[in-house]
Formats: structure tokens, C-alpha cells, sequence
């Protein structure tokens, strides 16, 4: 076991599937010598080269358009968005072509794109955006989104050993924020497995990423306050989700609170909440609530931000309501 | 008319206001990335200080100069770079993302997105008030943005009004632009069919003539035009940059990048120890050239022309610098004074 940042663990699950698999390679501007924006990939260009490290133009649909070439014919992609903000600048790469080979062709493309995203580090409107929404959305991709240095190596190395396209989520405020001990021997974290954070039968908290931490955060207070154990189940896959662990948390709890940093509308909590009342309709004491990332871009200035953001105060809030209601 | 006095004035207080931001960065005032136009100055002056009234601005990451020497107010400008309510932009976009309605300028953090702006100002200008014209602003890097390529093509079917100005730091971030640019860049924009020409963008003596030559094509209704200029980031890509850091301790930071390479030598690998020692070789080599380039004072374009004036005349500039200090030391503690009234 050793003591690993949340940032540590992706840079060795790349290392460790790169050392594995001669076919995985990396992309993406500045992942070279200087190791990338914010040090994930450091070394890798020593150890491995020009050849499997390539340091890109700031060209971000050209890069998901290489990535789908080079996996077509056998290779294994790792292509970086500097921010998961410039995601949009590869949009039709990745949703027209990735997304749809499969289906159209019968052909895999075993392809990862990492997108740090995530607000709370002050990086203004086009640096701290989370859009994994829109690929949800898209038919034809997997989308993940960690927030444990655990779940953060065991879901890239799931991804980088899978056969499709998989959008990493990783969140830029965890970086250097969130370490635990990590098992020395190789581990995945199979895509599409909610993990049960928090255990409780009042409600639940759904949630992933950076709010998982807020989330059980809120959870012990409120255990502490009111006396309630509250649930936090932490999605860890957003595309495909767990629609098993969803079903159970809402028979065993009864009250559903979904929160995510992504905005509010056509976030991804509006798409469980419709599963569940589809589903799990009877089951309910009380309407499923939300707490999200308001409806406007993610403002600069610190106390706008967080203004924006489903900050503790905003969770506990909703959350009181809920177990009220 | 070129003059180099009021050029100056221009270039200096751009120089002074940016070094108090810079302060109040390391200060951990200003939250975020911090990217400074120090040593573009002279490509900012040669060019706002030639523009019309109704003419348009797109900025990228580095719009401070161009705005400050446009004379949108720096008391405004400082509390936006604060997250200030009362800033430029309500605090709501911070250095990056800066818009001035009666300026006409507006500045994005997305790079390569400077130019299909300008392009649609452009267009704009043609229909509404012909003779106008449209800068935009970029980066080597942005050069390879298809988004910037696309409005290149765009500026020349359409004979837009559009002046293309490429700031050529040779570096994007910590990449060597050279290492992942096809071609030269300036037989690449001609191959548009747009006019393109370059000189050294610390010499504002030299820029001058260019962007006027340039803005009188465009006025006549030519269509676009490209200038290339070089430039160096004297406080490198953003405030606190690791590779001025290389620059600083050339030998601290070249052992920190080189070793987990000469901890592999020794390991078992399917690469030969051959090509990890060239791979060693490249990046002292590399490693060299960034500190290199960052050392060059006479690419300094404000202690270029600041030489040229001492040499005419002393006690003129001595006097018009402090007039500027005075004026900039009083903006900064009036925003200052103003923010710790607002904070109790
Ligand atoms: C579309 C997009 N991709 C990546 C980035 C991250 N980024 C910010 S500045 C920069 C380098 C830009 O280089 P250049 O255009 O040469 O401008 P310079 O910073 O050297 O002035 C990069 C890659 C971005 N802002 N936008």
C-alpha cells in the first residue's frame, strides 16, 4: 500500500497500462516533457518516448480524429483535453464519428479521452466547466466520472483496457485535495458500478465526482444534528449508471436527493430522476429534489463561484427539506 | 504619424499597470491562471494606436496591453482581474474573458477564437460602417486551431475587413511551436490568398510602418491582411511559470526533468538505452533553448525604444515616466482603498 493523491493515480494507471500494453499511447497539448497543464502525466514522456507520448498542436478536434484513425487500426488512445472546456472544439469528432462507428460499422474503437474538469479553482467561465451531460446524451459512449484516487486508477485502467470510446471525468479541484492508500497490485473499477459511499436508511444522496465528498460530509452532520442516517451513493459511471444500485437505494430509503456540479437543466440528475419515477414510482415518500450547478455559465469571481456552485450549504439544505417533507 | 514619445507613453504605462497586477497575483490577490502581455507592448501599440473610432478588437488570452492603450479604464480592468462586482465585466470573467462595448472589444480565453470573431465584426463593419476594420489577435499556437484557419479562408473569399496579427513567442504553453507546426507560417496564410508579412515585435519602429501599410489595404477594401510578428513572454506563459523557473535555476529544474529519464536508463525496457541517451540529449537541448530565449533583453520592447529616448533626452523621459508612475500608483491604491471599504 502506498499513500496516493487523487492526481497520482491517474498518472499511474496510465503509466502501469502503458508499460502493459505497448499499443496504449498518450495525446494531448503539452503532455510531453513538462508532463501536462497539471503535472498528470510527468515522466511519462522520459520513459516512454516521443513515439507513445505526443505532445499535440492546440488542435482539439484533430486530436479525437487521430485517436479515432490510429484505434481503428489496432492502437489504444489516450487523448487529453487540456480542459474539459475545449472538449467543444472536438465535439463533432467525437459524437458524429466516435460515437457512432459501433453502431453504424460493427467496428470498436478502443479510445479514452480525459477532460479535467470540475469549478472551485477559479479558472472562470471556460476553464471550469463540467459537460458530461452532452455525451451522456449521445448514444454510443461511456462516460465516467471518479471521485476517489481509488475510482480514479481503477476506472482508467477499466477504460483503457475497454473496447469503446470513454470520456474521463476527471475533476481538477480533487487533484492534490483527495489521497488514500492504494493497493500495490493491479485493480480495476468495472465501468457502470455505483459504489455505496455512506450507508443510511433515511434518504439518499445521489451524487459523483467532487460532490460525493460534500455529500457524506453533509451526511455525518446531519447523523450528528437530526439523528438520521443518510445514504450518499456515488455513481462513479454516468453512462452506463447503475440502475441496480439506484432501484435499491430508493426501496430501502425512500427519499432521493440528486446532486451534481453540472447545471441544473438537462444535467444528468433530470435523466435518474425521470428512471426513477419511471421505475420505482410506489416507492417514493416524497418528491426526488435536486441540487446542482445553476443555470449560468460558471462566473469568475470567487464569491459568484460560489454563488454557482451545489456548495454543503446548499446540500443541507435540500437535504432538511427532504427528510421534512 | 509615428511618434516614438507618445509610443512610448503608451508602451510604459501597458508595462507599469501589468507589473502591479503581476504583484497583486503573487500577492494571492487575484485568483487563477494570470496571463500577462509583458513584451507584447510594442505590437499593441503599433497597432491600437493606429486605429479609427468603430474599429473592432478580438483579444485572446493576453488582452491587457491592447486594451489598456485603447483606454478602457485600468480601475475597471483591475477589479475584473480582482473578481470585483464593480469590474469591467462584474467580476463575472476575470482576465480571459473581457468585453468593452464602447471599444468594441472583446476577448476569449478559447484560443484560435479570435479570428471567426473578427471575421464576423468584419462583416458587420462592412455593412454598417464601411472603412472599419477588425484586429484580431492570436498566438503561434492558436495557428494550428482549425477554427482560425477556417476564418483565414472565410476573411479572403469574402474580402473582409480583418487584420490577422500573429504573436509569435516560438512556445505555447511548454510546447515548441516548431515541434508541431507544419510548414512556414507565413507562406501558409499567403497560400489563403491573404497578403502576409512579418517583423520583429519588440521593434516598434519596425511594426509601425507595416500595420500602416497594412491598415491601408484593408481600408480600401483589399481584404484581409496578416502580420507576423515574434515576440517573447518575458514573464513566460502565465505568472509563476515553470519554464522561467528553467530559466531562473537552469540546473535545479534540468535535473528535476531529467531524472526519472536517468532512473529508466538503468531500467528494463523494449526500448534501447540508445534512444532513451538521445532521448536525454533532447531534452537538455530543449531545456537550454527555453532558458536561452528568455534571456534576450534587447527583445524587451519597452527597454528598447526607453534606450533610444534616454539617448535623446533624459530629463524629458524621466519626467513623462513619473507622470505615469504617479498616475498608475494612484489607480492601484484608489482600487485598493475602495476594496477594503467594500470588504467591511
Ligand atoms: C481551444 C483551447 N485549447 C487549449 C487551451 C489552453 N491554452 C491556453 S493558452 C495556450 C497556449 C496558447 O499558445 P499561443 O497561441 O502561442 O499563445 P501564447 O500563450 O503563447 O501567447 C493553451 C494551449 C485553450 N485556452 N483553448
Amino acid at each position: 500500500m502506498a499513500v496516493k493523491t487523487y492526481l497520482d493515480a491517474i498518472h499511474d494507471a496510465i503509466e502501469e497500462e502503458m508499460r502493459r500494453d505497448e499499443n496504449v499511447f498518450l495525446m494531448g497539448e503539452d503532455v510531453g516533457l513538462y508532463g501536462g497543464a497539471f503535472k498528470v502525466t510527468k515522466g511519462l514522456f522520459q520513459e516512454f518516448g516521443p513515439v507513445r507520448v505526443l505532445d499535440t498542436p492546440i488542435a482539439e478536434s484533430a486530436i479525437i480524429g487521430v485517436g479515432i484513425g490510429t484505434a481503428l487500426q489496432g492502437f489504444r488512445p489516450i487523448c487529453e483535453m487540456q480542459f474539459a472546456d475545449f472538449i467543444s472544439n472536438a465535439f463533432t469528432q467525437i459524437v458524429n464519428n466516435a460515437a457512432t462507428f459501433y453502431w453504424r460499422q460493427g467496428v470498436k474503437i478502443p479510445m479514452v479521452i480525459r477532460a479535467p474538469s470540475g469549478g472551485n479553482v477559479h479558472g472562470g467561465p471556460f476553464h471550469s466547466q463540467n459537460p458530461e451531460a452532452w455525451f451522456v446524451h449521445s448514444p454510443g459512449l461511456k462516460v465516467v466520472a471518479p471521485a476517489t484516487a481509488y475510482d480514479a486508477k481503477g476506472l482508467l485502467k477499466a477504460a483503457i483496457r475497454d473496447d469503446n470510446v470513454v470520456l474521463y471525468f476527471e475533476n481538477k479541484y480533487l487533484y492534490r485535495r483527495i489521497k488514500e492508500d492504494l493497493p500495490e497490485e493491479d485493480f480495476i473499477v468495472e465501468i457502470g458500478r455505483a459504489r455505496l459511499a455512506r450507508d443510511g436508511e433515511a434518504a439518499t444522496i445521489i451524487t459523483y465526482s467532487a460532490q460525493v465528498h460534500d455529500a457524506i460530509k453533509v451526511a455525518d452532520e446531519i447523523a450528528e444534528e437530526e439523528g438520521k442516517e443518510v445514504a450518499v451513493l456515488d455513481l462513479r459511471s454516468l453512462m452506463p449508471f447503475d440502475k441496480t444500485m439506484i432501484l435499491e437505494q430508493v426501496r430501502k430509503t425512500n427519499r432521493i436527493l440528486i446532486v451534481h456540479e453540472d447545471h441544473l437543466t438537462g444535467g444528468i440528475g433530470g435523466e435518474i430522476s425521470a428512471f426513477i419515477t419511471e421505475h420505482a414510482f410506489e416507492y417514493l415518500d416524497a418528491p426526488i429534489m435536486r441540487v446542482a450547478g445553476l443555470d449560468i455559465p460558471v462566473p469568475f469571481s470567487p464569491p459568484l463561484e460560489k454563488h454557482y456552485l451545489p456548495t454543503k450549504e446548499k446540500i443541507k439544505d435540500k437535504l432538511k427539506k427532504l427528510l421534512a417533507y | 504619424m509615428m511618434d516614438l514619445w507618445h509610443i512610448y507613453t503608451h508602451m510604459f504605462r501597458s508595462r507599469l499597470f501589468e507589473e502591479a497586477v503581476a504583484r497583486a497575483w503573487q500577492a494571492g490577490r487575484i485568483m487563477g491562471e494570470m496571463h500577462s502581455s509583458i513584451g507584447e507592448e510594442a505590437i499593441a501599440a503599433a497597432t491600437v494606436l493606429q486605429l479609427k473610432e468603430g474599429d473592432a478588437m478580438l483579444l485572446d488570452h493576453r488582452g491587457t496591453a491592447p486594451l489598456v492603450i485603447r483606454g478602457v479604464d485600468m480601475a475597471l480592468l483591475y477589479r475584473e482581474f480582482l473578481g470585483h462586482p464593480d469590474g469591467l465585466c462584474g467580476g463575472k470573467g476575470g482576465h480571459m474573458h473581457l468585453f468593452s462595448r464602447p471599444h468594441l472589444a472583446a476577448s476569449s480565453g478559447i484560443v484560435g477564437a479570435t479570428g471567426p470573431l473578427a471575421a464576423g465584426f468584419a462583416l458587420a463593419a462592412k455593412r454598417l460602417r464601411p472603412g472599419n476594420v477588425a484586429l484580431a489577435y492570436f498566438g503561434d499556437g492558436a495557428m494550428n486551431q482549425g477554427m482560425l484557419l477556417e476564418s483565414f479562408n472565410l476573411a479572403a473569399a469574402w474580402k473582409l475587413p480583418v487584420l490577422f496579427i500573429c504573436k509569435d513567442s516560438h512556445w505555447a504553453i511548454t510546447t515548441e511551436t516548431e515541434q508541431v507546426t507544419g510548414g512556414n507560417l507565413i507562406e501558409r496564410v499567403r497560400g489563403f490568398g491573404i497578403p502576409a508579412e512579418y517583423a520583429e515585435g519588440w521593434d516598434v519602429e519596425r511594426l509601425w510602418p507595416l500595420v500602416q501599410k497594412a491598415l491601408v489595404h484593408i481600408r480600401d477594401g483589399k481584404g484581409p491582411f496578416f502580420i507576423h510578428a515574434t515576440c517573447v513572454h518575458l514573464e513566460g506563459h502565465f505568472l509563476g511559470d515553470p519554464l522561467i523557473r528553467v530559466f531562473r535555476h537552469p540546473l535545479k529544474e534540468a535535473r528535476k526533468l531529467t531524472s526519472p529519464l536517468l532512473a529508466a536508463l538503468s531500467l528494463k525496457s523494449s526500448d534501447s538505452v540508445s534512444h532513451r541517451k538521445e532521448r536525454l540529449e533532447y531534452l537538455l537541448k530543449t531545456i537550454g533553448k527555453a532558458a536561452k530565449q528568455r534571456r534576450e533583453d534587447d527583445k524587451d520592447p519597452v527597454k528598447r525604444l526607453r534606450k533610444k529616448l534616454l539617448a535623446e533626452n533624459k530629463n524629458r523621459l524621466k519626467e513623462v515616466e513619473q507622470q505615469i508612475r504617479t498616475e498608475i500608483d494612484h489607480i492601484i491604491s484608489q482600487v485598493e482603498r475602495y476594496e477594503k471599504e467594500a470588504k467591511r
